[in-house]
């Protein structure tokens, strides 16, 4: 490889690569910066640069990647998925379904999605494909009440997890965040320690609006966790990148296709390399 | 309350620029290329694909830094009117672009997109407004044998809509219930054949080329992209891709209920030359309506 001196037309090209992966201009300017103080004038390679640069995504990324714990002394440990529409909550629920079940857990499934046309049948799918009981309610029927239902019945059952599956929301609609939190309030009159994890779907395609999306939700029902889904396709989901700086929330696990087994751990280091492309200049 | 004002404050950024500029006396060429600075950020933090933002700075730089403009009364003011101006006509001009109609019944309508973008909310919105607007007889057919429970999705959105759907038939493909939608809407005197697909991404070659071979059994006379409002820079990828497949005739942007800016319609419309059509406004079927670029630019600008 030629190499070539790391110098302010280099830093640019290499800010605008971060911009493309959508950090963001303000988090890919940071970035920027700190890689400056690091390579500066250096004789490097491309695939040095794009290296080194993942190096430097991967150490804002690393705090974030935590795979999400299962305490075992909660009886049940209830779940609850919320998210924007589209972004991947049923079927990620069908995938987390999978690993569980596969690690000899018991999971029960929660069509606490009442309004989306068949939702509850989608999920219910997904239990027929990963073994899972699915507990549904009447079509509009209130969520929440469906939760208080099933955590009774997870216990009766011998169920040790409870994944909820809700309607997908925009952050902006106030009456539909109560509703959210409504769901919450009535499990936790069951079990005022649930739930025990509140995780968000972010699509990987999403731009800057995730910022948004994750600072409402974490608002209004204290999200504990971000999985981030279809990592699958071209997009690159840097927006992660800022909202590990801002919102520090932990990732557990990305969506890499549509599949049951298509759930991964969150890699700081994987994700950074086919962010910046050092991915692609691996050996084969 | 706070939060409100957070968001507010960033997207009034451009909002604070550009009444900085209709407040200056006299403009220099510098004070244009700082705005332009401003201008490029705020496209960016839009989501408008880098790209795409290079391509509309320079064209409105070259306008900006015309002599007319700098020795104009109010220059600022002009600068703010040749931004504005050229993201609307960028966005399409004025007004909008009707579905087309204009073809032989049953006019095959056939629905593109990513996973999870709307495409099976957005038929169901097609199929009711032109039943109620234009008192067409809509049949809507689910080719996604991919999605579970999709197929039942649309049949369920069909019956809230009052419209006709085709009946579910347990292991056909896709091409198959293409063809079947299509002898059906011609064997029972359909005006419309909606066509719904499964999500699929722009890097999936063999998905890819099963809508290619739908479109070919159909030739449809509006190929929608249906894209999410939240789009980043993917839109680029995205809207290239299925356009290379199928020949994009339309967008149509969903999720603009949100508070998302937006800017990836700029992009779309920029690599695919095709017109944004509709807009999806919520998760109701009567939340769909013509697309205006006036309002859109307003809010990639954030004004
Ligand atoms: N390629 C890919 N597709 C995914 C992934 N996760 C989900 N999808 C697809 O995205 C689409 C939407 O997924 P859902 O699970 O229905 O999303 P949701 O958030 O439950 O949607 P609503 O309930 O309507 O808000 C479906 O077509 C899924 O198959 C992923 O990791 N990769
Ligand atoms: N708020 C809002 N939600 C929308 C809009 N359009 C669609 N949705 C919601 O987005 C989610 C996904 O919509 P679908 O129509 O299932 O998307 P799709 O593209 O058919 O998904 P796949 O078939 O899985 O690829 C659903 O929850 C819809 O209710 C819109 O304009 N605004
Ligand atoms: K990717
Ligand atoms: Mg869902
Ligand atoms: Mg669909």
């Amino acid at each position: 490889f030629t190499k070539r001196k790391l110098d302010d037309a280099a830093l640019e090209e290499l800010e605008d690569l971060l911009i493309t992966a959508d950090l963001g201009p303000a988090a890919a300017a940071r970035v920027i910066r700190a890689f400056r103080r690091t390579r500066f004038g250096q004789d490097v390679s491309a695939p040095e640069i794009r290296a080194s640069l993942a190096e430097e995504v991967a150490k804002i990324l690393a705090p974030v990647a935590q795979p999400l714990a299962i305490d075992r002394s909660k009886n049940p440990f209830v779940i609850l998925m919320v998210g924007v529409n589209g972004t991947g909550k049923t079927t990620t629920i069908g995938k987390l379904a999978q690993s569980y079940a596969e690690a000899g857990a018991r999971p029960l499934l929660v069509a606490g999605d009442t309004f989306r046309a068949a939702a509850v049948e989608q999920l219910q799918v997904w239990g027929e494909r990963t073994g899972a009981p699915v507990m549904t309610g009447p079509a509009n029927a209130d969520p929440a009440g469906l939760a208080f239902d099933a955590i009774a019945r997870a216990r009766r059952d011998g169920h040790d997890i409870v994944l909820i599956d809700t309607a997908g929301r925009l952050h902006n609609k106030a009456a539909l965040m109560e509703e959210l939190r409504k769901i919450i309030r009535v499990i936790r009159k069951q079990d005022e320690t649930a739930p025990h994890a509140v995780l968000l779907t972010l699509d990987a395609t999403t731009g800057q609006n995730a910022i948004a999306q994750v600072a409402t939700f974490k608002e209004m029902v204290d999200l504990t966790g971000l999985i981030v889904t279809k990592l699958d396709g071209s997009a690159r989901a840097g927006v992660v990148v800022a909202l590990a700086e801002t919102a520090a929330l932990p990732i557990h696990a990305v969506g890499v296709g549509e599949q049951a087994a298509d759930l991964r751990p969150f890699d700081a280091t994987e994700f950074a390399r086919a962010l910046t492309g050092a991915d692609a200049d691996r050996p084969a | 309350m706070e939060r409100v004002a957070m968001f507010d404050a960033l997207s009034g950024k451009l909002g604070d620029v550009f009444d900085r500029l209709r407040r200056r006396g006299a403009l220099s060429e510098s004070d244009v290329i700082e705005a332009m600075r401003d201008i490029r950020l705020a496209l960016l933090e839009a989501d408008v694909a880098l790209p795409v933002v290079r391509d509309f700075i320079a064209k409105v730089r070259l306008q900006a830094v015309g002599a007319e403009v700098l020795r104009a009364v109010s220059p600022g003011q002009q600068v703010v009117k040749i931004v504005n101006d050229a993201l609307v006509d960028a966005l399409g001009g004025e007004g909008a672009v009707p579905l087309n109609l204009n073809a032989a019944s049953p006019i095959p309508f056939l629905m593109v997109g990513l996973q999870g973008s709307g495409k099976t909310t957005t038929s169901g919105k097609i199929a009711l407004l032109l039943k109620e607007k234009q008192r067409k007889k809509v049949l809507l057919a689910s080719l996604d044998t991919q999605r579970p429970a999709a197929q039942l999705q649309l049949a369920q959105l069909a019956e809230r809509a009052g419209v006709a759907s085709l009946p579910i038939v347990p292991g056909e493909t896709p091409v198959q219930i293409a063809r079947r939608a299509m002898e059906t809407g011609r064997r029972e005197v359909f005006d419309v054949v909606i066509l719904d697909t499964a999500g699929r991404l722009a890097i999936d070659q063999a998905l890819m080329d099963e809508v290619k071979a739908i479109r070919d059994v159909t030739a449809p006379a509006e190929t929608l992209l249906v894209v999410d409002a939240m789009t980043g820079q993917d839109a680029l990828a995205t809207a290239t891709a299925f356009n290379e497949a199928v020949s994009i005739t339309g967008i149509v942007m969903t999720r603009l209920d949100g508070d998302a800016r937006g800017g990836a319609a700029l992009s779309m419309r920029a690599v695919t030359g095709a017109p944004i059509k509709l807009m999806g406004m919520g998760e109701k079927l009567d939340a769909l309506e013509p697309f205006h670029p006036e309002r859109i630019a307003g809010r990639i600008l954030g004004m």
